[in-house]
């Protein structure tokens, strides 16, 4: 993990066709040359909007993850009925049976 | 109320009054409603789907509940629209996304469930933003939205088709989301009332997720006193979601005819700023609309408000680029189970699971939503997340307590809703000169705090003006109250598109 100043000047440089090609691959995005261009100048310059933040100074700021000051809200430990096997599936791609279907998960070797 | 106005054009509490006066029944609002839609939506093309039937059968409920003297709310037989981002059992719904395109939901949103309770009738599903990202309902998978009052226009977006139909008197009112605005800039654009509420005070079972921390469903309505009605109906805790207060709903219309004396309201000058080298403050907002704003606050100093426009939210500039790391990364995460396994578009055919959900991702998300997931897997990613996610939710909290520190002073911020009037649809092409729409609605989000858009004058091309008003957190109904107080002091709430008068010439030109 790098620190905070290094990451921020890493990403003030052109963002690569290579970068992309990896968020999409981790976000399971198919893409095409084309598109990957398009995203790589158009994060590029979103991405340059967003480095203001990096000269606020957060020094011993604790961060913030919502609006509300709620925390931790519990529902009580009882058991309610789900959704009827038939309506969650009803919905589906592909089924069998009660399963959802898709194609092979793992390679066959 | 005109003999030959429609009736849609009437308000909740005025369709209530007469509903249990006996003067018109919920089938004739709701087929009123119905007429409208056909007569008007080749234009507007608020809805994406339109459900005829049930709001009939709907409708019949209702009378009979209102017959009987069991109307259990104001809303019992007011016909309603309700945003494509909210699950409605058995009704389509797309989230504006041709990922949805044929999802028929197993279950009502809570909302969704709380208004069928009230007897409030729906009549169909509007457009919007391909799952609530976007500020024009021109990014939605099947057809961009048009504005009442210019349909060369956007509406606004996200919510652009539920404020658009409230605007065409297509229905009574709507409920949409609003994430970084998307309630209070279609509002502002279409000159309707639109209100987000404290995070939490809604819940968002059933609401489809964009950015958890930050989305909350809100009513679009003609008048404050509706807003008030609406949320009413919909606010309060619910177990299936842990991030909805518990803290029960209070009397919303309780304060509404207290007017403006006495309160303290708070102009922070970096609302106000129109600083052309500095882009997190105010550039680019209109002479016509500044002008507008200026002159609503003028009417709130004169009818008893104490103005303070020495305020300041030194750091509230910064919202936008926190909320453009915060909404993308959310977004990120929340739009991974769009698998084409479970529901919605599916691609098959590729040699494993792994290519058909790349495929399945490919083709069924828009360009918008793309950009937004890998920014957000950006920001997430190890070397870039304390330098992006961390710092943002740093910057938060930092925004947070300068927010806290003006309630110490005052009870209310006003503030402009939105940078410009509705523009032209396909002016904006790029993507982050979109977002500045964002720029004096984005901080109430930031901050979790209940947010109002009101009608507050015309501009450009008499194009309407909103005004904002943003209270402390739980303070819904002091803030309906000061909107409510403004609202009594001009007539732009009552002044209408001139869509209906329009068609009927184009009708019979063509006719």
């Amino acid at each position: 993990m790098t620190d905070s100043q290094a990451s921020a000047d890493g990403a003030s440089e052109a963002f690569t066709a290579e970068q992309v090609r990896h968020l999409a691959m981790l976000a399971r995005i198919g893409m095409t040359s084309q598109e990957v261009e398009g995203f790589r100048a158009e994060l590029a310059s979103i991405l340059s909007h967003i480095q203001a933040l990096a000269a606020v100074d957060t020094e011993g700021v604790p961060p913030t993850a919502n609006g509300a000051d709620l925390l931790n809200v519990q529902a009580e430990d009882a058991a309610r009925p789900s959704l009827p096997v038939e309506a969650v599936l009803a919905n589906a791609p592909q089924r069998e049976a009660d399963y959802f279907r898709v194609q092979a998960v793992l390679e066959s070797s | 109320m005109s003999a030959n106005e429609p009736d849609g054009w009437l308000t909740i509490a005025g369709a209530a009054e007469r509903l249990r006066a006996g003067d018109v029944t919920s089938t004739q609002l709701t087929q009123a409603s119905l007429e409208r839609i056909r007569a008007t939506d080749d234009q507007v093309r608020a809805f994406v789907t339109v459900t005829e039937e049930s709001a009939l059968e709907a409708a019949a409920r209702a009378d009979d509940l209102l017959r009987s003297g069991d109307a259990p709310s104001a809303l019992t037989g007011v016909p309603i629209a309700l945003k494509d981002v909210l699950m409605t059992e058995g009704v389509r719904t797309t989230a504006g996304s041709r990922m949805l395109d044929d999802l028929a939901p197993p279950y009502d949103a809570t909302s969704v469930a709380r208004l069928r309770a009230a007897g409030a009738v729906s009549v169909g599903k509007t457009n919007m933003d391909e799952f609530a990202m976007g500020s024009s309902t021109e990014h939605s998978a099947w057809f961009p939205t048009a504005n009442p009052w210019d349909l060369e226009r956007v509406p606004g977006g996200s919510s652009g088709g539920s404020a658009a139909a409230v605007a065409a008197g297509q229905c009574v009112a709507s409920l949409g989301s609003d994430t970084g605005g998307s309630i209070r800039q279609p509002a502002a654009f279409c000159g309707v009332v639109g209100m987000k509420p404290t995070y939490g005070r809604v819940s968002r079972y059933g609401l489809i997720a964009f950015a958890s921390s930050l989305d909350q469903i809100g009513p679009f309505t003609h008048t404050v006193e509706d807003a008030a009605l609406l949320l009413q109906a919909i606010a309060g805790p619910d177990p299936l979601d842990s991030t909805c207060s518990g803290e029960p709903a209070p009397d919303f219309s309780a304060q509404l005819r207290e007017g403006l004396d006495g309160l303290r309201i708070a102009a922070p000058r970096q609302f106000f700023e129109c600083d052309q080298n500095d882009q997190r403050s105010g550039q680019g907002m209109d002479a016509g609309v500044a002008a507008a704003v200026e002159g609503a606050l003028d009417l709130l100093a004169g009818a008893g408000a104490a103005l303070d426009r020495g305020a300041s939210l030194p750091s509230v500039g910064y919202s936008l680029p926190v909320y453009y790391v915060l909404a993308p990364s959310e977004c990120s995460a929340n739009l991974a189970r769009y698998d084409g396994v479970k529901y919605g578009y599916a691609a098959r055919g590729g040699e494993s699971m792994w290519e058909d959900m790349e495929a399945t991702r490919q083709h069924g998300f828009g360009a918008e939503v793309k950009r937004r997931i890998l920014l957000g897997a950006y920001a997430l990613s190890a070397g870039y997340y304390d330098a992006y996610y961390l710092q943002a939710q740093k910057v938060r909290t930092i925004i947070r307590r300068e927010f806290d520190a003006v309630f110490e002073q005052a009870d209310l911020i006003v503030a402009p809703t939105t940078p410009t009037v509705a523009f032209r649809q396909g002016e904006i092409t790029d993507p982050y000169q979109m977002y500045l729409n964002d720029i004096y609605t984005i901080p109430a989000n930031i901050a979790g705090l209940p947010a109002i858009s009101l009608p507050c004058g015309f501009a450009e091309a008499g194009m309407p003006v909103g005004l904002q008003l943003i209270a402390n957190r739980n303070d819904e109904a002091l803030l309906l109250r000061a909107a409510h107080a403004f609202e009594q002091l001009g007539n732009w709430s009552s002044q209408r598109p001139m869509l209906g008068n329009a068609n009927e010439q184009t009708d019979s030109a063509s006719g």
